[in-house]
This record gives structure tokens, sequence and C-alpha cells, in this order.
């Protein structure tokens, strides 16, 4: 890069490339009216209720367990997500082994697949006569209609958010680190512990962030398997459509404006693992 | 700059894969814009609750068929359906409704009260209250019904699982709840006695669906629960669906005189100029035709000589009592039971 | 995909005994892994199209017999036509602007773009129904104007530009910024014009990427549930897409024909995971890397 000399401050550093103000302008203007207008409406219907309105909203006790299922077992989903999102990426980088690339496509399934294809799908599968639901019933466990199915659909959903996002960085490990600790005595568990983890921890994270956000919002293929139950297993999103059907507006916008929230929270956080990962190991 | 010759030699080789991209996009643009929507007959919308889906399906296709012969025009009747207060929720946030035929007075109430597009005094406006058939609440059992439920009482034993609909969003919820209301006042007048009943029956619910076509779907084809109180209608449905040889129908002693009532909504039709092909529609519900067909999908019809006998043979006797004359107006009704703070909210909360 | 049998992907990686697990271990590993994604991904798309066919071939095409289902196939292609080439075209503008010139703020608007992302499909339907439903903020003046957004065409459009409206964007913005600016200033300077440059040299460069991010906006804006189930009112044959439909279906206790419209949808999914994997495995130079969505 030359340094030219700058006439003048500008919004932008100048360049040669043309097109700039019709393409911000544009942007800006399909972000406007697309994402942050409705968005905004969004707010001002919830801030109507102001803020004790709002959290009069969230304290109420139905409300405040919806969003403790939504969190709790989305945070549990993502949890599990992540650990076998980062064995499938492990496997799927490390090893070969026929039918490789067939289950590498795989895993982006429940990202192409509808949501409410999925639903039907796992609640026919995990209902107490269903393939996978019958021999669970006979040891007395079941899943479809119990916290349990949000579980299973909500880990469904998230898996592809785990393993894409640790994957690319363990194929760019370097290998001969991996060596040198080998070769320096350290036993594998010590080397994978110790030098392989640790600058994938962010990777991880941020994957759990992703599958966490996805899952906290999940509805279409939640609603068939959840059983709906208050305080047991209605999540968030439903209680939206519920609020809504009892022509309750003002209390659907506050527990969207709360879920808003923790989602751009959530965005931050992921943001902000990167930019520490950047300072930390160089990489995102 | 031999780089850059390259770069528009490049260019050039590779420009066709894009334009062909481009093209495809343009061409399925171009196709499905040109595929419109709109047709030029008449249409009308009606907007009703979960389980008239086959009632309606009938009803539509021979008033069609009805209203070319008398005036000579084509006519359409689509529906939407889905839990109640859902439906009506829709209509409250624009969407078409030329009528609106719901599964509880209540939800008619909210359109009229917070769109004005219906007037206040809707039920004056058609016979019967505007209601042009009613149906109560029986119980869905296994075959045989191995847990011997006979009558609302049973739906309390701690070994019963009672499958219903949600109350908040199903008008068949609602009915459920009031009619189990409704029984335990009967037995000693102590509305605080019943309130106390009811929430021992939902104590027993694992799983609320959000409309009464939910409710049906987990206890019919997932198999969960002993007992579904349900639509007599959705109760017999399921037996055709189903196969008879999978459930039984118990018809409990008493049950509740259920109205799903109809209206126009006057503004929508106004619009769309379709007022008097809507009012027709309305009308053509208290028809001998109409009323027959009713029946047939076990409905009961308030002209019960406009049935065919076997359709009236299948629809047992059961002391029906009217929810009104325990508990007053349906605004009343509303607000004790079902809104904000009701009824339902605190047993929901007491009972976790 | 006989490629993927292969001779040339059958155990080729030797790493030193030193610096991987044992065999044994490995095997475990691998079956783990295999296990729980057959249990996970693998066995509800089987369950999709064995309940489709449980009835014969006749009862799935009796499903796509009814008017209706082909409406909501309509309705689905039409409603995809217009939300996917208008992510193009913003993600297009939007990439340009924020991977080729440098300006304040640039993080905040990513994040922004990203925003759909991570918000509930149901609020995504939500926000449509507080501007414009007629309780809602411009609601009532459009609808006495005869305009009607909610529960039609534009509805259900917005809602899925919404949902799908980071897909593109994300995908070109990271594949431009590798590309860097080099290709088209030498352009400008041979005296092309800018949308010439565009056309020639941008467009090339990130057409497999435009591909690929064209097929998951499209997979995903055919496939939407929860937005398009808030904003649609359900009308038959009028404002019901392919996955309503299938929800009717299923509470109509009609579930061979909601297994088989169904599958239709988890056939689209199919195809789109072959040809993006067709696309990672031949152009995976020409796609962004590390992505994550």
């Amino acid at each position: 890069m030359v340094e030219t000399p700058r006439p003048k401050r500008t919004f932008r550093r100048p360049s040669v490339i043309p097109g700039f103000g019709i393409s911000f302008g544009y942007t800006l203007t399909c972000l406007g009216l697309i994402v942050l207008l409705p968005l905004a409406g969004l707010v001002v219907k919830a801030s109507g209720l102001g803020l004790s309105g709002i959290w009069e909203v969230a304290t109420d006790p139905r409300v405040a367990s919806a969003l403790r299922i939504s969190f709790g077992v989305s945070a549990l989903a993502a949890l599990v997500a992540s650990a076998f999102g980062f064995l499938v990426a492990w496997v799927l980088t490390r090893y070969r082994f026929p039918g490789r690339k067939l289950v590498d496509a795989a895993v982006d399934l429940p990202f192409a697949l509808p949501t409410a294809v999925a639903g039907i799908a796992l609640a026919s599968l995990y209902a107490p006569d269903g393939l996978v639901g019958a021999p669970l019933a006979k040891l007395g466990l079941q899943v479809a209609y119990t916290p349990v199915g949000i579980f299973i659909a909500m880990v469904f959903i998230g898996l592809p958010f785990a393993v894409r996002t640790v994957q690319p960085l363990i194929a760019e490990i370097d290998r001969e680190i991996e060596e040198a600790s080998a070769t320096l005595g350290a036993t594998r568990l010590a080397t994978l512990t110790r030098v392989v983890l640790p600058p994938l921890i962010p990777a991880v994270l941020t994957g759990f962030a992703l599958a966490f956000a996805r899952g906290v919002g999940e509805y279409g293929s939640i609603i068939f398997i959840a059983g709906n139950l208050p305080y047991v297993s209605e999540i968030a999103p439903l209680l939206i459509v519920i609020k809504l059907s009892e022509f309750d507006y003002g209390g659907a916008a506050a527990i969207a404006t709360i879920m808003l929230g923790i989602s751009f929270l959530t965005l931050l956080a992921i943001n902000l693992i990167q930019a520490w990962s950047r300072r930390r190991f160089g990489y995102v | 700059m031999g780089r850059g010759s390259d770069v528009m030699k490049n260019a050039a080789a590779r420009g066709r894969g894009v334009r062909a991209i481009g093209l495809s996009l343009l061409a399925g643009a171009g196709l499905w814009a040109g595929v419109g929507l709109a047709s030029a007959e008449t249409a009308l919308l009606n907007v009703s609750y979960d389980p008239t889906r086959e009632l309606y399906r009938e009803i539509n296709a021979v008033f069609a068929e009805d209203w070319k012969a008398r005036t000579g025009e084509a006519i359409t009747v689509r529906a939407s359906h889905g839990g109640s207060g859902a439906q009506a929720r829709t209509v409250i946030d624009g969407v078409d409704a030329d009528v609106v035929t719901l599964g509880i007075p209540s939800d008619i109430d909210a359109i009229a009260r917070l769109t004005r597009k219906i007037p206040d005094d809707w039920r004056s406006k058609l016979p019967n209250e505007a209601v042009p058939y009613t149906s109560t609440v029986v119980f869905l059992v296994r075959k045989g019904n191995p847990k011997g439920v006979k009558d609302w009482a049973d739906l309390v034993k701690s070994d019963v699982k009672v499958i219903t609909p949600n109350p908040k969003t199903s008008a068949g919820g609602r009915w459920n709840f009031l009619a189990a209301w409704g029984y335990a006042y009967n037995q000693d007048k102590d509305a605080a006695k019943a309130d106390a009943f009811v929430g021992q029956v939902y104590r027993n619910v694992p799983v609320l669906d959000t409309g009464a076509r939910g409710s049906t779907v987990t206890f019919a084809q997932r198999g969960l629960g002993d007992v579904l109180p349900t639509w007599e209608n959705e109760a017999y449905l399921v037996l055709q669906e189903f196969g008879a040889d999978k459930f039984d129908i118990v018809s409990p002693p008493s049950s509740i005189y259920a109205e799903p009532p109809v209206a126009l909504v006057a503004a929508n039709a106004e619009r769309k100029g379709t007022t008097k092909a809507a009012q027709a529609y309305l009308d053509f519900l208290y028809t001998d035709r109409a009323q027959a067909i009713f029946a047939k999908h076990h409905y009961r019809p308030i002209k019960r000589d406009a049935a065919a006998p076997a359709d009236l043979a299948q629809l047992p006797d059961i002391k029906l009592f009217k929810i009104e004359d325990l508990q007053g107006s349906w605004d009343e009704i509303q607000k004790r039971n079902f809104d904000a703070g009701g009824l339902f909210d605190r047993l929901s909360r007491a009972g976790r | 995909m006989s490629e993927i049998f292969s001779p040339a992907f059958v155990p080729t990686a030797k790493p030193g005994p030193v610096a991987s697990e044992g065999a044994a271990t490995r095997s475990v590993l691998i079956g783990i892994a295999i296990l729980f994604l057959a249990l996970f991904l693998v066995l509800p798309l089987f369950a999709v199209f064995t309940q489709a066919f449980s009835h014969g071939i006749g009862a799935f095409l009796d499903a796509f017999r009814e008017p209706d289902a082909w409406c909501a196939i309509r309705l689905t292609l039409t409603v995809a036509a217009i939300a996917v080439p208008f992510n193009v075209v913003f993600g297009l503008a939007a990439s340009w602007a924020i991977a080729k010139f440098e300006f304040p703020v640039k993080a905040l608007l990513i994040t922004l773009i990203d925003l759909p992302f991570s918000v509930s499909p149901v609020v995504s339907g939500l926000i449509y129904v507080l501007l414009f439903g007629s309780q809602g903020l411009f609601g009532g003046f459009l609808i006495n104007h005869g305009i009607q957004i909610l529960f039609a065409l534009p509805g259900i459009v917005l809602a899925t530009v919404f949902v799908t409206f980071p897909f593109v964007a994300r995908e070109l913005i990271p594949l431009m910024q590798e590309q860097g600016n080099a290709e088209e200033e030498a352009a400008l300077t041979l005296g092309a014009s800018g949308l010439h440059a565009f056309r020639t040299v941008t467009l090339p460069n990130i057409r497999w990427g435009l591909l690929y991010s064209v097929l998951l906006c499209n997979a995903r804006a055919m496939g939407e549930f929860g937005a398009v189930s808030v904003v649609s009112g359900h009308i038959r044959g009028l404002t019901n897409t392919i996955p309503l439909h299938v929800e009717i279906l299923y509470n109509e206790y009609n579930f061979v024909a909601a297994f088989a419209v169904a599958s239709l949808l988890a056939a689209l999914a199919l195809i789109t995971l072959v040809l993006k994997s067709v696309l990672e495995w031949r152009f995976a130079g020409e796609l962004a890397h590390g992505r994550a969505h």
C-alpha cells in the first residue's frame, strides 16, 4: 500500500474503486427497512409497557419459566452439541475412513432441512410408539413431549454450528508442534490437553454460542416434540405465539425484546471471543 | 502491466459461468412473477377454528353449488383453520376474513372489541344467537376403557392422564375447562370447590397443545394419555380416521352446552364488496341442507328435523348445562377463567 | 459421488504414531461420531421417507393430487423467487461496500447484518405483525388504503427476506476481502468502467461463492416455518407455504400426505447438500474460508 497524502478527512479511506456511495447507500437502506425499522418497532411496542412493565412480564412465573427452559435447555444442548461436534470435527479432519466425505456432507443436514420437517420427523421417531421412542419407553424413559424432546431437537439444529466452527481450525493445526511435544516426552493426552486444545477454545466457544443462540430461538422443530406444558416444556418462542393468540401484543413484544436483547449479547460475546482470540492466537 | 491483461483474459473466460447463473435467476423470477395469485371470481374467506376442516370443506362446496344455481355466479369459499384464539388474532391483525366461524363467543367478542370490524351486537344478527349448530364435550378413551373413565370425576384419579389443549389458545380447551368446572359446580354449588376440582384435573394433564387438533394427534397418533375430553364431532372423527377398533367414545351423564358462533366481518366484506355473498353464506348455514351436513359431521344441528335420523341417533342424550347460567356473561366468563391472572393462570402456577 | 469410495480417500494420511491416537482409540472415536450422526441426523431423514411411503407409492402421490398442495408449492417458489434475488442484490452491494472500502463502524454494520441469524423466527414474524398488523404502526393506514401486507404475499416475502438476510452477504464479504482489490484496480487502470470491472473481474471471482450462498439462502427461504407461520394467516390455497401445508396435513390426521409433502422439502435439502458438497470439493479455493453459520 502506497501512502497517499490525504487532502481532507473523509468517511471512508479514498480508493480508486468506484461505487462506494451506491453500494453503501443501498446496503444501509435495505438494512434499515428490513431489519432495523421492524426491530425498532418491536422495541417501541415493548417500551410502551415501560421498563417496569417489561420487568413484570419477565418475572411473571410462566414467562420466567419459559425463558428458563429455553435458555437452560439450549445451554445444555449447545454443550452436548459442542462436545460431540468437536469429536465429529476431529474425526472428520484427522482420520481417513471410507465414506468420510459423505459423513462430512451429512453434518449440514439440519441446516438444510426445514425445521417443521425436522419437527415431525423427530416427533414420530421419539414418540412412545416410535422407532427410538419405543425401546426407550421400555426403559421407562420418555423423550417426546418432555424437556428431553426439546433438548434432542436443539442438539439436532445446533450440531452443524458446533462442527463447522471448529473443523477448519483443527485442519490448520501445525502437526509438527504435536510431534515436537511428543518427542519431548509428553504423553498423547498431555499433548492434546496442553498443546492442541488451548488454541481451539475460542472456536469451540464460538460454536457453542452459535448453537446456543439458534437453540434459544428455535420454534418449528420444537413445538412438534415438546409437549408444550406450561412450567415444564413450554419454550419462550411458543409463549410469544400464545401471547399473540391472547391478543396480548405488549406481552408478546416484551418477551421478544428480552430474547432479542439476549441474542444481541450472544452475538456480542461471539465477537469478543473472536477479538480475544485474534489477539491471543493471531487468528479467529 | 502484464498482470492486468491476464486479469482481463481470465475474466472474459469466466464470464460465461456467471452469466449462466444470472440468466437462470432472471428466468426464474420472470416465470413466477407472471403467475398471478388473483382470480376474477368472487372469493369469500371463512376464518374458522380447528376441528371444522372437514365440515367446512363440504359446506363450502355445497354453498358454491347452491350460489351458482341461484345467482349464476361462480364463488369460491376459502377456509383457514387453527386454534380459535390464534385465528381471532389473525383477523384482528388484518386477515381479510368475510366471515368468522369460531369455537367460542368470547373470540368473536375480542375481534369486535379490538377492531370494530364486527358490530358489538353481532349475536343478535343471526338466528339462535348466531349459533348455527351446537356441540358438547365427550371423552375419547382407549379401546375397552382400561382406566374405567365414566364421568368427569374420573378425570382427577391419580392414575388417569388427561390430554387437553391449552385453554388460552383453543376454544375446545376452554369448553373442556368450563365443562369440568360446571360439572363440579353442579355437584354442590360451591365455586371454590369447583375451582379446586379443575385444578386437580389439570394436574393430570401431561401435554397442552395449542389447538384441539394438536391434542387429538398427541392422544391418537402419539399414544399419550388415557382420556381426551374433546368436541363430540372431533371424537367421532377420530373413530373414522384412526379406526373404531382403537378407541371408544364415552359420553358423560352431563356435559357443557357448547356454542360455536358465527359472524359477518362487516367492515371487511363491505370494503371487498362481498357483503351480499358473505351474508348469504351465513344464512346458508341455517338452511336444512347445511343443517343435515352438520349432523353428518357429528355436530348437533339446531333444526333436528332437517337431519338424517341415522346421524341424529349417533348423538346420545347428555344432560347439557349452559356455562352462562353458572358464571354469567361471556365477558365475565373470559375474565374470570382465561384472562391474565384468571383461574387458569392461578391454577397452573399452583400446580407446578 | 463415486469418488468418496475411490482409493484416493481410503486411509492415506500416515501421521507418526506419537502424534496421533492409537488405532483402537481412533476406531472407537470414529464409531462414536458415526453412531451419533446416524442417530441424530440420518434417522430423522430416514423417518420422513419411510413415513411418506408407508402406505405405498399411490398414497404418496395422492398428496400431490390436491390443488392446495400445488398452491403451496407455487407460493413457496414465488416467495423464494423474490426473496433470493433480493438477497443476492443486497449481498453483492453490502459485500462490495464492506470488502472493497475502508470506513469506520464496519464491524457494527457486519454485526447488524448478522442479527437476523440469531433472532428467533417467531420474533422475525412478530416484528412485521407489530408493524403491519391492523393494530400495528403502519398497518391501519395501509389497510385503509387497500394495501394488504400481512397475511398476503408481501408479508410472507418480508419475513422470508428477514430470515435469510445475512446468507449471501456473509458468504461474499470474507470472500471479497480475501481476494483484495488488486485485480479490480488493474482493470480500472486499463480503462475499464467500474461496472465493467465488476462484471468481468469481481463477479467471476466470486461466482462459486455466490452460487454456494444462493443455494443455502434458497433452502432456508423455502423451508422457513416459524416466521412465516406468524405472518401467513394459514389460508388454504392462498397463503400456505409448503412447510405450513405440512403442518396442516399433519393436523388433519393425514400423516402420509404430511410426510409426503415433507419429503419434497427433505429432497430439496438433500439436493442442496449434494450441490453444496460438490462446490466445496471442486472449488474450495473460491469459497470463503472459516465461515461460521
